[in-house]
């Protein structure tokens, strides 16, 4: 489990995070979801600890990040898979080479043994055979594939993945989404996405956290979000006429 | 940010390049792959420029020394004293700053707004020592090979302007060329190429690594990277020819 306790981050006289407290459980996928501005991006980034927090705490199964010596974290990030933005594949790399790098790096496997795990991941994430290709070589939804590959690639107890699904088409989309949620169940990890999209937040948000100006405003699963009164929230997701309706139909269901 | 504040930050980031490569393995693929980058692929442009520079000092040696009290052997020993002593080192190293200067600032910089410096921090990989170390590593080790290979082939560009031109015959450039030869000369120009190649790597690597924002700010960092670079390398080569010279 990934307990925050109290988080706060600043920057100068900004002050971003205002002091958050939340729970993320194993074999969840938990969105963290908020307008821009609210403090996604800086809390995801506080949790990978590529910002430090000034007050606070974050807790990965009880070992307390902050806590931890530089041989402590750096095993601890060996348990991480992050999932960028924009892939952020490493250009000079094909693909074989980008998913491979996190395991000649931080174990000690035969070219042989690696190879075959490279192969397997690449496999689960429908990419067979794309093993020599270069990043510009593909397309929006196949670098977010060889990412999630690389992401999972050492076994990793934690996936984060910061907006998995932007610039994708809706089916693309659609496929990212359930093939995180997959393989969350699969690896039995817990995963952390920062998302602006309501189809994901709707599809697979098992626990969805929901930011405003730097506090945490509401939190629960996607079924809960449909039914609350929170107006912060509603205002938020049901922005749109569409949602609004699917809002509305869902609640006279559920009342029939 | 002042200008103090950029030294020290640059002196922190260079505390965190000189640590011990996570992976030797990996180290050494990314040491031979920058060889071919910053080395290799700026050779082309070096013997081009440096044979064509000789050429023309050559010939504008020739060209001032047209009395007939002054022997014609001065042409050969200027330009040879001209490519030891300054083109070999500094000017080798000013083309490099811009060539090879943009390249590690504009490809650091785009693996730092397109988050793979992130990806490589998150997962615990020093991404300073393992970015900027082996691109140090190439150029201090190739690049005296380079203003090396400079000095032979603008020393050769000037003994050929004078053959194919007529100005001056072949014995006499080359008298010039044997005439008081001091070895330490050669040790001067490499103790310069080594300093500047340092400086070549490093600026550049830093102004690429904290960049912040997106493809403009990228090309204005490529931008500084090469002015800071080429203001550092001509100041430096001032104080090292007063204290190895002076």
């Amino acid at each position: 489990m990934i307990e925050v306790t109290n988080l706060h981050k600043s920057f100068g006289e900004a002050h971003i995070l205002k002091g958050i407290t939340t729970t993320f459980e194993k074999g969840k996928t938990n969105l963290i979801i908020g307008q821009s501005g609210s403090g996604k991006t800086v809390f995801l980034k506080c949790l990978l600890g590529l910002h430090e927090h000034d007050k606070g705490t974050i807790s990965f199964d009880g070992r307390i990040y902050s806590d931890l010596s530089i041989d402590e974290k750096r095993q601890l990030r060996t348990e991480i898979g992050m999932v960028f933005q924009g892939s952020a594949l490493y250009d000079f790399l094909s693909v074989q080479d980008n998913v491979m790098f996190p395991l000649k790096m931080f174990t000690q496997q035969s070219h042989t043994e690696m190879l075959l795990r490279v192969n397997e991941v690449l496999d689960r994430v429908n990419l067979t055979g794309a093993n020599q290709k270069f990043p510009a070589e593909l397309s929006g939804g196949m670098k977010k594939r060889v990412a999630i590959a690389r992401a999972i690639v050492m076994n990793p107890k934690y996936l984060f993945c910061d907006e998995p699904n932007s610039g994708l088409d809706p089916h693309t989309a659609t496929v990212i989404d359930n093939l995180i949620q997959e393989i969350t169940k699969e690896y039995e990890m817990i995963t952390i996405i920062n998302s602006h999209d309501m189809n994901s937040v709707m599809e697979i948000g098992e626990k969805i956290v929901f930011l405003k100006d730097g506090l945490k405003e509401w939190e629960g699963t996607n079924k809960e979000m449909v039914v609350t009164d929170n107006e912060a929230i509603v205002n938020f997701v049901y922005s749109s006429n569409l949602f609004k309706k699917v809002r509305e139909i869902y609640l006279k269901e559920s009342k029939l | 940010m002042n200008y103090l504040e950029h030294i020290g930050k640059y002196f922190l980031m260079l505390k965190q390049v000189f640590k011990r490569p996570q992976k030797g393995k990996i180290f050494w693929e990314v040491l031979f792959r920058e060889i071919e980058d910053l080395g290799l692929k700026s050779l082309g442009i070096i013997m081009f420029i440096s044979f064509f520079i000789g050429g023309v000092v050559a010939i504008q040696t020739a060209l001032s020394v047209d009395s007939p009290f002054i022997p014609k052997y001065l042409i050969g020993f200027a330009t040879k004293r001209s490519m030891i002593l300054e083109f070999g080192p500094t000017f080798t190293s000013v083309i490099l700053a811009g060539k090879v200067g943009s390249y590690i600032a504009s490809s650091i910089g785009t693996m730092r707004v397109t988050e793979q410096i992130d990806a490589l921090e998150v997962m615990g990989v020093n991404s300073l020592n393992y970015l900027v170390l082996p691109k140090i590593i190439a150029t201090v080790l190739f690049y005296p090979l380079l203003g090396m290979i400079a000095m032979f082939l603008g020393i050769f560009g000037g003994w050929a302007a004078g053959v194919l031109t007529g100005l001056f015959y072949s014995v006499d450039y080359i008298d010039g060329i044997r005439l008081e030869f001091d070895p330490f000369f050669i040790q001067y120009a490499l103790i310069k190429i080594v300093a500047f190649a340092f400086l070549i790597a490093t600026i550049p690597a830093y102004h690429g690594y904290y960049v912040k924002g997106g493809s403009l700010e990228v090309g204005r960092a490529s931008t500084q990277a090469v002015v800071w670079t080429s203001v550092a390398i001509i100041t430096l080569n001032y104080f090292l020819t007063q204290m190895l010279l002076g």
